[in-house]
């Protein structure tokens, strides 16, 4: 008997400032959503898992949805909580506890830069005082070293984020639909050098929700399934380079995501050549060229050749960030994972509309880093 | 007006300033600050050590507007705020630590120059006494080896 997983309902709630919405009735909506795209009822649902990092504790939604008595746990993994979610309820499936399932993302972040609980993180009160708890920061060190040892221009910044508001123009659920040149983003306020305000994200709102059963039973919910290959969530290793780290080792590793790629692969059977479109962490500009690398798309440094080509413009030979990515959709922690698989499913079945890629493609892929060290990496099929 | 530093067991003082961190007795792998256990081979037999005060600049980025306050306790006021320097300081032998930089300027900024600790001023406390970070400055002195690895 096989035990794949197929997403069989999607649903979203759009993504960007929705005032006077909680993050929680965002996340209600996209369960909704996504219980009519695969034509269940909320009552049918046995079992969810839920994450939201600053908009409530996930299952305390069931008394906006109907309170029928499901298994419901809240998963809370940082920027992969969305994934985490995810990884949870296709291993529920695989497991034959149940035949249908639901993995949600939501949140709704205050506005500018996030508010790091250095205590949470395990963090002396010393750094944050100092100045020094700033996710920001880590995202200029790393990409600042990077385009020292790799040779990636500023020009390839702002290509990146370009092409992220070009394609959130073509998306209905963008926060961000104006298209900005490279000029203007260079141009822009430098926030964290050598990243400027339009190479970042910014924290956000929104929600997502999708709909899992069992390979064989895909068809009684949808007539077209998306298959999850793979789902693998990983932590970071000793001498990592990451996000909040008073120090670093001298001895260097690669990190979480190059872990969790070639663990999805391998789970996949299929190697980077194998996938059509490709949705990358993109925090920043700075992070969706070194994840192209780090998620085994291109060698370091080739980076600066493939963007000058537009070989991830929707049309390329690998699509990115095809629904604007983190940077035209903004940054709502326990969503961000599951937009991703949104967006990757929509090119699946053919449903990406402006922003659909060419030729039908086949498989998908994902990937999520972020605080203090962890990376999600889906893949997916039709 | 005296000079404080900004939390115990961080620097050793403010007159002879070294950065605390820890050495594992097992594996001989650095920390900062100071950790009970060791992350690289989970050893809890770890001791306090002063880490070296002159290594080289790894990398670098410029802090371009105010942190969030808290946790930041220097000037966050966006009307006078001034931009400052953050990097990693390879410690030649030991640990990369993260710290503030004296220079912001990246046109003054390169991987791989000679960096050497310091103590820069945050804010001043309810009792009148400045309260001091670490930070490393640099040098001037060229670095033969270059960035390093």
């Amino acid at each position: 008997m096989s035990n794949d997983v197929a997403i069989v309902g999607i649903g979203m709630h759009p993504f960007g400032r929705t005032e006077g919405v909680t993050g929680m009735e965002q996340g209600a909506h996209a369960v909704r959503e996504a219980c009519k795209d695969a034509g269940v009822k909320w009552e049918d649902i046995e079992f969810a898992f839920g994450g939201s990092a600053a908009a409530g504790a996930p299952d305390t939604m069931v008394s906006q949805l109907g309170l029928t008595g499901l298994q419901f746990i809240n998963v809370a993994n940082g920027c992969a909580t969305g994934g985490s979610a995810l990884f949870s309820a296709v291993n529920t499936i695989k497991a034959g506890m149940a035949e249908l399932g639901i993995a949600i993302g939501f949140d709704k972040h205050e506005r500018g830069a996030f508010r790091v609980n250095t205590k949470g993180a395990g963090l002396s009160d010393w750094y944050g005082a100092s100045g020094m708890a700033l996710t920001t920061q880590f995202f200029g060190m790393k990409i600042n070293r990077y385009m020292h040892e790799y040779g990636i221009s500023h020009d390839s910044l702002a290509r990146v984020s370009a092409k992220a508001f070009r394609n959130g123009a073509k998306n209905p659920m963008a926060w961000r639909r104006k298209e900005l040149s490279e000029a203007q983003v260079l141009e822009s306020a430098m926030l964290s050098y050598p990243l400027t305000q339009y190479m970042f994200c910014s924290p956000g709102e929104g929600g997502v929700a999708m709909i899992l059963a069992p390979a064989e039973s895909a068809h009684k919910y949808t007539d077209k399934p998306v298959f999850l290959k793979s789902a693998v969530v990983r932590s970071r290793r000793f001498g990592s380079f990451e996000v909040m780290a008073p120090h670093i080792a001298l001895e260097h590793n690669a990190g979480p995501t190059v872990d969790a790629s070639q663990a999805a692969f391998e789970q996949a059977g299929m190697g980077p050549d194998d996938i059509d479109v490709a949705q990358l962490q993109d925090t920043e500009a700075g992070a969706e060229i070194m994840h192209m690398a780090e998620n085994g798309f291109c060698e370091h440094g080739e980076q600066e050749k493939m963007l000058a080509m537009g070989e991830t413009e929707i049309d390329g030979r690998l699509p990115v960030n095809t629904d604007g990515g983190c940077l035209a959709n903004g940054e709502p922690i326990g969503a961000s994972g599951l937009r991703q698989v949104y967006e990757n499913v929509l090119q699946l079945r053919g449903e990406a509309g402006g922003r659909q890629v060419p030729n039908e493609p086949k498989t998908a892929y994902t990937h999520v880093y972020g605080a203090p060290g962890i990376s999600g990496v889906t893949i997916l099929s039709r | 007006m005296a000079q404080v530093p900004v939390d115990d067991g961080v620097i050793t003082s403010i007159d002879d300033p070294r950065l605390i961190g820890s050495r594992c007795n097992t594996c001989g792998n650095h920390m900062f600050p100071t950790q009970g256990s060791c992350p690289k081979c989970a050893s809890t037999d770890t001791v306090p050590i002063e880490l070296e005060t002159v290594g080289t600049l790894w990398t670098w980025t410029v802090q371009g507007y105010p942190p969030k306050a808290p946790p930041y306790l220097g000037d966050a006021d966006p009307k006078t705020f001034e931009s400052f320097g953050v990097g990693y300081v390879e410690l030649p032998g030991q640990v990369k630590v993260e710290t503030r930089l004296t220079e912001s300027d990246p046109e003054k900024l390169e991987i791989g120059m000679e960096m050497e600790l310091t103590l820069v001023p945050l804010y001043t406390n309810d009792d009148g006494d400045e309260v001091m970070t670490f930070a490393f400055a640099p040098t001037g002195h060229s670095n033969s080896n270059g960035a390093s690895s």
